[in-house]
């Protein structure tokens, strides 16, 4: 049963530097990596080491907790180098690209026979496990829970996200038959919004559940969409995983190759050319933002958007789940004045001396500085304002700060991921990180109740 | 070397001492800080709690120069030098030199004690509690000397700002963690401790009190000034000579700020377009006002004859013109700290706000200015109506979870 699904409440960012849907192939880099942090709660069980050899779709590591779930390299060549922190814990694992790449021949599937535990066995042993998360916690999903239903956003609506539309043209073999494969580990629906006016290759995919999103930011997000149709209670788990991935899935399916290619969008103010390349899972970023050109030396390059994303060094790796870089000026400098002075030049929901009200198609060009310093919470009713789940955001922040896992649990906790708090982040007069208080409370949550 | 960086440089300099939060207070209002976003989402908003205290200054300052003129204008009223005023908002007789010099004098004063006061205990818990000094004193700074009487003296108003930072706002955490307005909490300290100053009739008008004294030890030569609000004068069933005009327009006796309906409706609007202020709590409780007024006026028939009868029979909107109802909504009620903090609880707070402030003010003639006292239950009671707002949205998620497994 598809819905239509109108968000009301939420903000567009409008930022400086969107994409032009043009495609090229980037130059590949001699290093790529895989960073621990993007698997938040894996513990990692090498396979490999230093100087070993891998293939693109070789094992790496497995899932301490479950020696199923493995995870693979996304090019061949040789591990270079791990490196760790403290307690020997592995963050970083780098992989020298080889000249020409060597494949593990999996074996194609035909994906109308299988039945679900064939898949599972499929997607755990190729590595495509790690595409798959789960809510509650947003962490990798756990193989042994099964889903009530599947969530997947084909709409991006965050600020300057590479459009999904014109990323997937002509995949639309690889999506359906990821789709087909996943509708048969969940008992309920595969669900996927797609954009209202959108040419979404999405929309036509059979095995799943078309709805149709509008409205700001956060419309796209896949929280926004489990909130609408289906949301999560306590014991209920769902899955969401990204169409990008979606594709590589989708191709391991239909041809065995493990094919860590993605097209990614180099975006932001300071990006001179701001376009598509076609590359890799964990490419070196430096070989990307170059080849676009940047306009200064004091940026911050983020892997993802400006909402979600990490901060990278430019020598640093494109993440696992990413496919955006966004490139925006650092903000350490002092401004004179700043907390009384009009301001035109940067965006605010509320018209204190601030005028982007009065410039609602206007592109800006925002920086890094918090514009004020941390506060306790003071102001109230501006978070709701953005936030269009059924959930109290501050109480349920508050909550979390306090370590209330009662209260927690209560106000929907099972429901979100940091991500859904990232426009109540932004807009927070008293400058409160949002994201990183939701996830500490999710990990809370799952240490205690699991 | 320029001032940025040479403040920068003392920045880092006093980083990690104890006296760094009282320097970076003072350089955060010279220069917005070089910090950066190091989690979560990369870019933030440009409004900051200075920015937005700021707005609520703004909005203030219309009333407090008017307070000034009013306060110069109901001395030389009363005194007889000269005549009330005759042609509306912009008569010559109030916006006069003499009378905001006078004003200037009496009310520059509270606004400095206020400011030197409050800030200093404010510093003084920032250094000891390491924490940066935060900024919601700004705006409890200018309420203050707005919603106390011209003539109060400057150690008692100093007293009353030391205890209402303290146990209003510093006992509990600071800016952000207080139940009650810390405002309000001055004016109830004075309120209670001070009760001949603050309730009596000598003390609305600038110099009433000494005029008044001097006559008792029998200086001779000189006439008594009535110092008394518009309020008291209306609960005790007084005939009062103030057209609604003047009360709307705020020609009459007063504390300092809260006299001009007009000027306090513009500082509304301005309030709820910037969105600083919040038009749930405004809205709500001027109608919880006026349907405690218009039930009293329904109910004053019956009542003629009692003490009670005076304020329930005045016209059920003019209870939003005298006394400290309209600031106390605008002003006082919308504080998001102790107000309620979800939008549906907004609404029920602000209407009981209005409905308590009008039943306390005509069923205790003695003390009949109940706004504050309505705002101050309220801010008690606010977390419960949250409470049972935010049961709401927890009982929908469990009925949800039952419809599943049922």
């Amino acid at each position: 049963m598809s819905k239509d699904i109108r968000i009301k409440k939420g903000l567009n960012i409008k930022l400086k530097g969107a994409a032009v849907q043009e495609t090229v192939a980037a130059v590949p880099s001699n290093v790529y990596a895989i960073q621990l942090s993007d698997f938040h709660g894996i513990i990692p069980k090498m396979l490999k080491k230093v100087g070993d050899k891998v293939q693109a779709g070789e094992a790496m590591f497995f899932n301490k907790a479950n020696e199923s779930m493995r995870f693979v390299s996304p090019v061949s060549g040789e591990v270079s180098e791990i490196i760790r922190g403290d307690r020997r814990k592995i963050l970083t694992i780098k992989i020298s690209a080889d000249a020409t790449q060597q494949y593990v021949a999996n074996n194609s599937v035909a994906v109308n026979q299988l039945d679900a535990a064939a898949v599972k066995s499929y997607l755990l042993a190729t590595g495509c496990w790690s595409f798959i998360k789960q809510r509650p916690y947003d962490v990798i999903a756990n193989p042994e829970v099964a889903p009530k239903a599947i969530f997947i956003s084909g709409y991006a609506s965050a600020p300057l996200a590479a459009n999904y539309d014109y990323v997937l043209a002509g995949k639309e073999a690889e999506l359906q038959a990821a789709v087909t494969a996943l509708s048969k580990l969940t008992q309920g629906a595969v669900h996927i919004s797609v954009g209202k006016t959108a040419n979404s290759p999405l929309s036509g995919l059979s095995d799943a559940t078309i709805h149709k999103v509008s409205g700001p930011h956060p419309s796209g997000n896949v929280g926004t969409l489990i909130n609408n149709v289906d949301p999560v209670n306590k014991g209920e788990v769902v899955w969401t995983i990204t169409p990008q991935d979606l594709v590589i899935i989708g191709e391991l399916l239909l041809t065995g190759k493990f094919n860590a290619e993605r097209i990614v969008a180099v975006v932001g103010s300071e990006v001179k050319k701001p376009k598509y390349y076609k590359t890799k899972i964990g490419v070196e970023v430096a070989t990307l933002i170059y080849a676009s050109g940047v306009a200064q030396e004091n940026i911050r390059v983020i892997s993802g958007d400006i909402l979600t994303g990490d901060k990278v060094n430019p020598d640093g790796y494109l993440g696992y789940y990413k496919n955006t870089i966004t490139v925006i000026p650092e903000g350490d400098d002092y401004e004179f004045m700043g907390w009384t002075m009009p301001i035109f030049n940067k965006v605010s929901t509320s018209r204190a001396l601030t005028f982007s009200w009065l410039f609602p198609n206007k592109k800006f060009k925002l920086n890094t500085n918090t514009n004020g310093e941390h506060r306790a919470f003071v102001v109230t009713g501006s978070y709701e304002e953005v936030f269009p789940l059924d959930i109290y955001p501050m109480q349920i922040l508050k909550a979390c700060m306090v370590k209330d896992l009662d209260a927690m649990e209560q106000l929907g906790m099972y429901e979100v991921a940091p991500e859904d708090f990232a426009l109540t982040e932004f807009v927070c007069v008293s400058k409160q990180p949002h994201q990183e208080i939701i996830r500490e409370g999710l990990d809370l949550m799952l240490k205690e109740i699991g | 070397m320029s001032l940025k960086s040479n403040l920068h440089n003392l920045k880092e300099k006093y980083k990690g001492t104890k006296m760094a939060p009282a320097f970076n207070a003072l350089h955060t209002f010279l220069y917005l800080p070089n910090e950066t976003t190091h989690s979560g989402g990369h870019v933030r908003a440009a409004d900051d709690l200075k920015r937005t205290m700021n707005t609520v200054i703004m909005a203030l300052i219309p009333c407090l120069i008017f307070g000034m003129f009013n306060a110069g204008y109901q001395h030389y009223v009363a005194t007889g030098e000269i005549q009330a005023v005759t042609n509306g908002f912009f008569s010559t007789e109030f916006w006069s030199m003499d009378n905001l010099l006078l004003g200037a004098m009496k009310i520059l004063p509270l606004v400095l004690v206020s400011y030197i006061v409050g800030l200093g205990v404010e510093f003084i818990f920032a250094i000891i509690k390491g924490h940066e000094v935060e900024e919601g004193y700004l705006v409890s700074g200018m309420l203050i000397p707005l919603i106390v009487p011209v003539d109060i003296p400057l150690w008692m108003l100093g007293v009353a700002v030391v205890f209402g930072v303290v146990i209003g706002k510093e006992v509990f955490g600071g800016t952000g963690m207080n139940i009650l307005n810390p405002a309000l909490t001055v004016r109830a300290f004075l309120f209670f401790a001070y009760p001949t100053w603050m309730t009596g009739d000598k003390v609305w008008v600038e110099d009433a009190k000494e005029r008044a004294d001097q006559i008792a030890d029998g200086v001779k030569g000189i006439d008594a000034i009535s110092g008394e609000t518009l309020l008291g004068s209306l609960a005790q069933g007084k005939e009062i000579t103030y057209s609604v005009m003047d009360q709307f327009l705020g020609f009459i006796p007063g504390s300092v700020g809260e006299t001009s309906t007009l000027l306090i409706l513009l500082a509304g609007l301005f309030l709820i377009f910037t969105k600083i202020g919040s038009w749930r709590i405004m809205l709500s409780a001027v109608l919880g006002s006026l349907a405690m007024g218009y039930i009293f006026n329904m109910l004053a028939p019956s009542m003629a004859g009692t003490k009670f009868f005076a304020l329930m029979d005045m016209e059920f909107w003019q209870h939003l013109l005298v006394g400290g109802l309209a600031f106390g909504i605008v002003f006082m009620a919308t504080d998001p700290v102790s107000a309620a903090q979800t939008n549906k609880g907004k609404i029920i707070y602000g209407f009981l706000i209005g409905f308590m402030s009008v039943m306390i003010r005509v069923f205790n003639p003695a003390f009949p200015e109940g706004v504050m006292l309505a705002i101050l239950l309220m801010n008690v009671f606010a977390p419960t109506i949250d409470h049972y707002v935010v049961q709401g949205n927890i009982k929908k998620r469990l009925k949800r979870l039952k419809v599943k497994t049922a």
